[in-house]
């Protein structure tokens, strides 16, 4: 009898020290575009309340799959689930923040604003068929800017990526001979060019190759001094990437009619949208295993949607408007619950 | 238990352990192999025998074929080859037989630090310092001097080219030492024999000494060789990771291993990541193939059946 009570108390304790343990640690994968943000966020919260987050930017694909292993509390991904793939396996997500996704360009005596690109000719150059710098419709796109006459080099990601997502997802909408023959993928069977690996291959392969153009994260386009391109957007305007187009772009974004916060932000209208703008979703299983561990996940966005915006902004990322942030909250409170089915948030 | 008996017992004991190490092995080699065919047996099954030879590499319609990858994995196995054989025979001649003995133990000791850089190093140093080297200078040099189909295309500095290159770089400490003392076992008399019926050294070298050292230096050819074939790291900074088939050698393309270093961690539908096991499998083969044909054809033999 003393036996089992000793026993008992020893369960207790252990259950004791687990919970204490998942209030201090939260895990996460995925999307390695919001990385710098993330791990931002982490350090302040961790001052502030003492609760670690552990995240592991392997990339949006690898998100999903740790989320769907459920080794994490958290997926990170910056290409949306469809409803569908989600209702499959039980999963929500929402947009945690967004950026833009730049094309960059290594060309002797062009400097970041200086190249100007009208949509089709950013596909056709990735298809291949846009060959030289001087080609006629860029010069006639750019009058007055010196092309030289070389060849066009087109750097790619060669893995699987969120960005090339995003990025060939803008291709798709502005050209139909891209959709039917390429598509809309985290990796894709890319026509011509090379490929890099990450967001720092590609940018290290524009920096060597004279004559190459690539696309990155804003952030990576800033760091290492990338010379820009500006692009025509829907409204027909020429926009340069900055923090301010790329939250014009998520501006007109209707994320309440957005079913399963599927919502892609390329090509939006608005006067001065940047065209190849995204944002980075977070992935929770509808039902938590372990609810102390979900409401500290859950408590941890909060703090960085309601303190984080102007880390954020430094670091160029854009955060998502108050009202999204109000309807995102809502969502968790009607969508996630514990295993006899009482909501966890609030 | 007297003292013959403990030890004996102690013998049966220590055979038994070591046996199970060596064991051990077969067990994990098997172990290896059944589990890469089951993983790869959706992908088996969707392609079949065409995935060897097919040269589409969709992920966005779930079309996969191996071709591109294996066939830069042999070409740059192949050019790496070229470049580090003449080489390190160069390397291990001069070490052995021209070198002033005060310069063997230094310049040796070199080459065999080589081996040890990681091989990411190799990567960046081939990115950053090799390749714009090569896209301003050699490239540009090759296509206006000598043209053709090898070298078709924009000069990048990345490419075939460039990893054949820097796998050359890899390899060249493994063959050369190896063969620096394969050349140091030649006997002394047979070379002394030589340059007393008056051969030059540049005879003595070619009838003697590379006759004599042909199964060692062959066997340091396969061990680099075999290196070439399974390197990730340094050839995924420098081939260009495109899906492209070209002689060119200025081209980009991809090798089986850089493959799998771009691809598994983002491959999410099951078809995808079954293909890039096969993938594996493939290299897999490739090298214990390679490997295979080395270990027969340097088996020991009688002395005297050797011709």
């Amino acid at each position: 009898m003393k036996r089992n009570i000793m026993l008992a108390a020893a369960a207790l304790l252990t259950v004791g020290t687990i919970q204490a343990q998942a209030a201090t640690t939260i895990t996460g994968a995925g999307a390695t575009f919001p990385y710098p943000v993330y791990s931002q966020w982490a350090h302040d919260y961790h001052k502030v309340t003492g609760v670690k987050l552990n995240y592991q930017a392997i990339g949006s694909g690898g998100g999903i799959k740790q989320i769907k292993a459920k080794t994490v509390d958290f997926g990170a991904s910056d290409a949306p689930m469809t409803p569908e793939a989600m209702d499959k396996v039980g999963l929500m997500q929402f947009p945690m923040i967004m950026g833009g996704v730049v094309p960059v360009v290594h060309v002797k005596g062009i400097h970041a604003g200086d190249l100007k690109l009208t949509a089709s000719e950013l596909a056709d150059i990735y298809m291949g068929k846009i060959t030289k710098w001087n080609d006629v419709r860029i010069r006639a796109t750019n009058p007055g800017v010196r092309l030289p006459r070389k060849s066009i080099t087109v750097v790619h990601r060669s893995d699987g990526s969120g960005t090339t997502w995003i990025f060939t997802n803008y291709l798709s909408k502005v050209s139909g001979e891209w959709k039917t023959k390429i598509g809309n993928d985290k990796s894709v069977a890319w026509p011509v060019g090379v490929g890099g690996k990450g967001n720092q291959g590609v940018a290290a392969f524009v920096g060597k190759i004279n004559g190459s153009i690539g696309y990155v994260e804003y952030a990576y386009a800033l760091q290492n001094h990338m010379a820009s391109v500006k692009l025509k957007n829907h409204y027909g305007n020429f926009v340069a990437p900055t923090a301010a187009n790329f939250q014009s772009a998520a501006a007109g974004a209707d994320w309440a009619n957005a079913n399963g916060y599927y919502m892609v932000l390329t090509n939006q209208p608005g006067a001065t949208s940047w065209p190849i703008t995204g944002a980075s979703f977070i992935l929770m299983y509808k039902s938590q295993a372990h609810p102390a561990q979900g409401k500290a996940v859950l408590k941890f966005l909060d703090w960085s949607y309601r303190n984080g915006a102007k880390s954020a902004m430094k670091l160029d990322y854009v955060p998502m408007p108050k009202a999204v942030i109000k309807m995102v909250e809502k969502t968790w409170s009607s969508e996630l619950r514990n295993k006899s089915g009482r909501a966890i948030w609030k | 238990m007297n003292r013959v008996q403990r030890a004996v017992a102690g013998d049966t004991l220590f055979r038994g352990i070591t046996r199970g190490f060596a064991g051990g092995i077969i067990v994990l080699f098997a172990t290896l192999i059944i589990m890469l065919w089951q993983q790869a047996l959706p992908s088996i099954h969707a392609f079949g025998f065409g995935f060897l030879i097919d040269s589409s590499w969709n992920p966005v319609t779930n079309q996969f074929g191996a071709w591109i990858p294996i066939f830069g994995t042999l070409f740059s196995t192949f050019l790496a080859l070229l470049f580090a054989i003449p080489l390190s025979l160069g390397i291990a001649l001069f070490l052995a037989e021209l070198a002033p003995t005060w310069m063997r133990a230094p310049f040796g000791t070199a080459i065999e630090l080589l081996a040890a850089i990681p091989s990411i190093v190799y990567g960046m140093w081939g990115l950053f310092v090799l390749s714009p080297l090569l896209a301003d200078y050699l490239q540009p040099w090759l296509q206006d001097h000598i043209g053709g189909p090898l070298f078709l295309g924009a000069p990048m500095g990345i490419g075939m080219l460039t990893a054949g290159m820097i796998l050359a770089l890899m390899i060249i400490p493994f063959i050369a030492s190896v063969t620096r003392d394969v050349f140091l076992m030649v006997p002394q008399q047979l070379k002394e024999a030589a340059y007393g019926l008056g051969c030059t050294t540049w005879e003595v070298v070619r009838d003697v000494m590379i006759p004599y050292g042909k199964k060692g230096i062959a066997g340091a050819v396969f061990l680099g060789m075999g290196r070439a074939l399974g390197e990730t790291m340094a050839v995924t900074f420098v081939i260009g990771n495109a899906y492209h088939l070209s002689w060119s050698l200025l081209a980009p393309g991809n090798s089986i291993a850089s493959t799998l270093a771009n691809e598994f961690t983002e491959a999410d539908s099951d078809l995808y990541l079954s293909s890039l096991i096969e993938l594996g499998l493939v290299l897999f083969l490739i090298t214990f193939i390679v490997l295979a044909i080395a270990q027969w054809w340097l088996r020991p033999r009688k002395m005297g059946a050797d011709q």
